[in-house]
């Protein structure tokens, strides 16, 4: 409704700041008598801290304090926590290796920090740290999955022999394997889904402020849910009460689920601003947030389809080995496990599924969420082998899809997703119209008389987003409930402030939070502000991630604002002299239906503030809250189709076209989700053809700067051809599914297949480098 | 970065003079690739003299069948000089697919040269067109100049002054860029001399640095064509190898970069 309602392109409001240079985020924060960290790392993946000798560093001009990893274990600071917890087949907790903010004892990856200097500048921190002499005794390294699971491999962790985090499996192992007895046609692959590193535009920060007097901190971090942080850092790590330390997230330069987690840095910034009573500050350069930054992804798979004689899908038997780098992070053990799994039946009705998942420690990065965390795994994973499948059959790739789809609603899995709605045939052929796939094979045919390798690719992809129910996450481990709070605040001239539980770092909250409550009271957005990131102002909410803001972070709004309105129609129904059921909204007023009476939103505003003349027994004022909790997860699902020409002398891939058609329920801000969209096929694009992390055997990062590690640009990239079909999502107020993952989720599989199509060999990994793709043309020839 | 002390010079003179005082000084040109390596701390100079803005080091002229491009001159500058553009247009189109926007505005070609990455675009033409390059001490030929990996003939202290590039025939580069930093992964250049020599040179390919490619160069020198080079053999002995592109891999470059120079 209105111009600047819900379904309404709106522009950014808070994109003002953010273009002129106003954005205000850590960094640009600067606290009277601030110190500057710069920490200590280990240039070695496996060694033994042996000693760590001081005594030059303490000499330097300008050197505050040099504290190492011994004196954090002796101050009881807690080691990091991974807060879900994953039982392994067997029912034995999974095995967590200790995890201290500064290593006392042992490193065990190219960056983990053993001390900290704390300087009076920048560059003094910088020098102290320079002279710090660390004593290390270099230890074997496994670098990589294979080298870790590897008879007689270098032991990272006591509690984890063999390096084994938790041997997991979730489905029917029996009727799996019942299925490929009976099967007719039976596919198999085996797969890597590379490790990549996050690379938000803005490095991780962090101010940490000790107020002595008060027993107070206050820590500026960049973070995507500062009520978690604030939750971590003093129940688990104890570095302050909870009620004696005030987290803000200001504005944050992108996070992709990489600024979700605590991380030694911001405790050891709290810790440290107490011992030398003074602020402290550190922010991230590039390469330590190469190397500090979780990654993401780093699976090894080994996947199995078993189809009956009529291209049924009966089965399908998963093996997956996790890499979970050097420690677990606080959300690790679920992202290869309850978000990557219970998605592998894809859009695909598969009576049976069996998968099984390996957690490895190896001596690199730990790894995390990061976009899509999980679902993108489990969709190229799935995507490749269907795709795998028909050209195995001979059989038109759309034409397996639809043949399996799920097509009615609600749909159980056989792992454990209830998909509430969707329609996948929508999509897939709003996607095969919009690139014309009748045309393509002639469009084949004509680059292949020009010397062209032309490839088409499908990606049906799905995924859970919102998360989530905490009932259900609570049973599956999670430390933490899944919720999301708001309060609307009407002020007594009317304007309104939303206080979310929810954060924004680029998803454009500001704008389209307004959207919904412009919406409901026909008034402008400019009339609303939203505030979030400091848990001073916002009641406790659990920040946003997994495309979580609008299903759930939006439902807890919209609950608040339910109450409000139905306090401010009594004021006007008592007011106008009216029944309160008479009462109507339009326009910013409260209006008796069928009448010309109304009162401004203001005046009934005011008159809750004043309280001269309200009905009897109400409380004075206008602000209500709400805690939000969704009874499942939403099922944003799509198809995506790409189409590549592939040049046989040097193996480079050229983007013909790409379609994404996407059913995300109720669109807020279309124009904000196309955003979304575009920077999720953007990163996705950038997982199949460009990044990828890579670590040599002895557990150096070699692509530790944009000078190895490929991001996509803009002119990497085609101009993407968007397309909505709608389900509206039944388990929330507004319909709302959520979008921020979906192009990280849904292209990957898109492109290679359209590259594998295009040179006639399915064998081919990600990134798929002009290289590795040049070498796939030689094998197939 | 360590503290260092920034000199402006406005002279050649002057700038080699502020070098011979201190040993550990370094000239500063487009600072894209000493600045970064200051910052990380790979680099100390006591000094850097700045020799960007010394008029007579700036600008691109042509006399006869040379054309000189003086050191200081941005990639920019050269991309969008007429008298490049008209007398080896070749040149104008390697500076246009020379990393970004932001790096052709600050980087030189003296700069370029003096640090002979083995990634580098500019050594392919220096090196295939037989350029003299110019410094303040003497003319070294191109032959002679670059030394393998980050290595040349420059002395400590010598300054590049000019590069001049004797105008050829024909004349033109291809690369294959590198995913990343956009480097060359492996880019060629072709020249065909007035006097019938053909001379060919490859950047970003071999573990040595830029080099010569006498394999193409004869195929060419017989028949300017594409066609000429099918069945050319380029051994991948002793080329790079890394998570970019195998040997193999750019040992195919060199060819297929030679035969799309060819236009
Ligand atoms: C992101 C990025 C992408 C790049 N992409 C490419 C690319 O695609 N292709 C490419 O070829 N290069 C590329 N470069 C490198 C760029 O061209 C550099 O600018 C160039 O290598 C050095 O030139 P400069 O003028 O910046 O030199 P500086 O960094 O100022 O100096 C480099 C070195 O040369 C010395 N020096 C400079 N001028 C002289 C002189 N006249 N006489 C003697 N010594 C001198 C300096 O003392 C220093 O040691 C890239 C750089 C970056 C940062």
């Amino acid at each position: 409704m209105g111009v600047e309602g819900i379904g309404a392109r709106v522009t950014r409001k808070e994109d003002k700041r953010f273009v002129t240079g106003k954005g205000k985020y850590v960094d640009d924060v600067r606290v009277h008598g601030m110190t500057y960290a710069h920490f200590v790392r280990s240039p070695h993946a496996h060694a033994k801290v042996k000693g760590i000798d001081i005594s030059e560093a303490m000499k330097k001009t300008g050197v505050v304090a040099v504290l190492t990893g011994k004196e954090i274990v002796e101050d009881k600071i807690g080691n990091l926590i991974c807060g879900w917890m994953i039982h392994s087949k067997d029912g034995s907790p999974m095995k967590m290796g200790a995890w201290p903010a500064m290593a006392p004892e042992t490193v065990r990856f190219v960056g983990q920090a053993v001390a900290v200097v704390i300087g009076e500048t920048r560059n003094q921190a910088r020098d102290g740290a320079d002279a710090v002499i660390v004593d290390y005794e270099e230890l074997p390294a496994a670098a990589s999955i294979k080298a870790a699971i590897a008879p007689g491999a270098p032991q990272l962790h006591p509690e984890a022999p063999g390096n084994v985090v938790y041997d997991w499996a979730i489905g029917d192992e029996k009727a799996t394997s019942d299925a490929f007895a009976k099967a007719a046609h039976k596919v198999s692959f085996e797969l890597t889904n590379n490790r990549l590193v996050p690379n938000a535009m803005e490095p991780r920060a962090a101010i940490a402020e000790y107020d002595e007097a008060e027993e107070h901190f206050t820590l500026h971090t960049t973070s995507q849910n500062p009520h978690v942080a604030r939750l971590v850092l003093s129940a688990f790590y104890g570095v302050a009460q909870e009620h004696k330390l005030r987290v803000i997230a200001p504005d944050v330069g992108g996070g992709f689920g990489s600024k979700i987690f605590i991380y030694p840095e911001e405790m050891v910034a709290l810790w440290a601003s107490k011992k030398v009573n003074r602020p402290v500050k550190w922010t991230s350069d590039r390469t330590e947030a190469f190397l500090t930054d979780a990654h993401g992804r780093d699976h090894v798979s080994k996947a199995e389809m078993a189809f009956d004689a009529n291209h049924k899908m009966l089965g399908l038997r998963v093996k997956t080995h996790a890499n979970f780098g050097a420690y677990m992070s606080l959300f690790s053990s679920s992202v290869p496990t309850y978000l990557y799994a219970t998605l592998l039946s894809g859009q695909y009705n598969i009576p049976a599924i069996y998968a099984e998942v390996m957690g490895v420690y190896t001596n690199t990065t730990p790894v995390d969420a990061y976009r899509g965390a999980g679902r993108p795994e489990a969709s190229y994973l799935l995507e490749r082998l269907i795709e795998t499948a028909a050209r195995q059959f001979k059989i038109d790739p759309a034409e397996l899809r639809r043949k399996n789809f799920i097509t009615s609603f609600p749909h159980q899995t056989p792992v454990i997703m209830a998909y509430d709605t969707g329609d996948f045939n929508a999509s897939l052929d709003a996607a095969l119209k919009e690139i014309d796939y009748a045309g393509f094979p002639a469009r084949k045919a004509k680059a292949k008389s020009e010397g062209k390798l032309r490839g088409i690719g499908l990606s049906c992809y799905i995924e859970a987003c919102g998360i989530a129910p905490s009932k259900a996450v609570g049973s599956l481990g999670a430390g933490v409930g899944l919720w999301e709070s708001a309060e609307v605040r009407v002020n007594p001239v009317g304007t309104i402030e939303i206080l979310t539980g929810s954060h924004s770092h680029g998803q454009g909250h500001e704008t389209t939070f307004a959207q919904v409550v412009a919406d409901r009271l026909g008034i402008s957005i400019n009339q609303v502000s939203i505030v979030h990131g400091d848990t001073d102002k916002v009641q406790f909410g659990m920040g946003t991630y997994g495309s979580r803001s609008g299903a759930v972070g939006i439902s807890a709004i919209v609950k608040a604002m339910e109450k409000m309105e139905a306090k401010a129609k009594k004021i006007a129904a008592h007011h106008l002299e009216a029944s309160e059921q008479d009462i109507v909204i339009e326009n910013g007023e409260f209006k008796v239906t069928g009448t010309d009476k109304a009162m401004a939103l203001a005046n009934v505003a005011l008159s809750a503030y004043t309280a001269h003349n309200l009905p009897d027994g109400m409380e004075p004022g206008l602000k209500e809250s709400a805690f939000y909790d969704p009874s499942n997860f939403t099922f944003p699902a799509g198809s995506y189709i790409c189409e590549v020409e592939v040049d046989a002398g040097t193996g480079k891939t050229t983007f013909i076209n790409f379609v994404a058609a996407d059913d995300f329920g109720r669109l807020i801000n279309p124009m904000i989700v196309e955003g979304q969209v575009h920077g999720g096929i953007a990163q996705g694009i950038g997982q199949a053809l460009l990044e990828g992390a890579v670590y040599d055997d002895s557990g150096q990062l070699v692509t530790a700067s944009y000078m190895d590690y490929a991001m996509p640009r803009a002119d990497d990239l085609p101009s993407f051809k968007l397309q909505h079909t709608t389900t509206l999502c039944p388990g929330n107020p507004l319909g709302i599914k959520g979008c921020g993952e979906a192009g990280a989720i849904g292209s990957s599989a898109a492109v290679i297949n359209a590259i594998t199509d295009a040179i006639g060999n399915n064998k081919l990994e990600m990134p798929a480098t002009p290289d590795r793709v040049w070498h796939a043309i030689q094998a197939r020839a | 970065m360590y503290e260092t002390t920034y000199h402006r010079p406005s002279s050649v003179d002057e700038a080699a003079a502020l070098s011979a005082r201190d040993a550990e000084a370094k000239y500063l040109a487009g600072g894209h690739t000493l600045i970064p390596v200051m910052k990380q701390r790979l680099a100390s100079p006591t000094a850097v003299i700045d020799i960007g803005r010394i008029p007579a080091l700036i600008g691109v002229e042509v006399s006869g069948d040379m054309l000189t491009i003086k050191a200081a001159t941005t990639y920019f500058d050269i991309m969008n000089s007429a008298d490049v553009k008209k007398s080896i247009p070749a040149i104008a189109h390697l500076t246009s697919v020379l990393g970004d926007p932001q790096v052709r505005a600050r980087g030189t070609i003296g700069g370029s040269i003096a640090n002979n990455d083995p990634a580098a675009d500019f050594p392919a033409a220096v090196l295939a067109l037989g350029a003299t390059v110019k410094t303040n001490k003497r003319s070294i030929a191109a032959n002679d100049f670059f030394k393998g990996l980050f290595t040349t003939a420059l002395n400590d202290g010598e300054l590049i002054t000019a590069i001049s590039f004797p105008v050829p025939a024909k004349a033109g580069y291809s690369k294959m860029r590198h995913p990343a930093s956009r480097f060359a992964l492996t880019g060629v250049f072709v020249a065909q001399m007035k006097n019938g020599d053909v001379r060919v040179a490859a950047t970003g390919a071999s573990q040595n640095g830029v080099m010569r490619v006498p394999g193409i160069e004869t195929a060419l020198k017989a028949n300017w064509s594409a066609s000429a080079l099918e069945n050319v053999k380029i051994s991948p002995n002793g080329l790079i190898a890394d998570i970019h592109g195998s040997a193999e891999y750019r040992a195919n470059l060199i060819k297929v970069m030679a035969q799309r120079a060819l236009g």
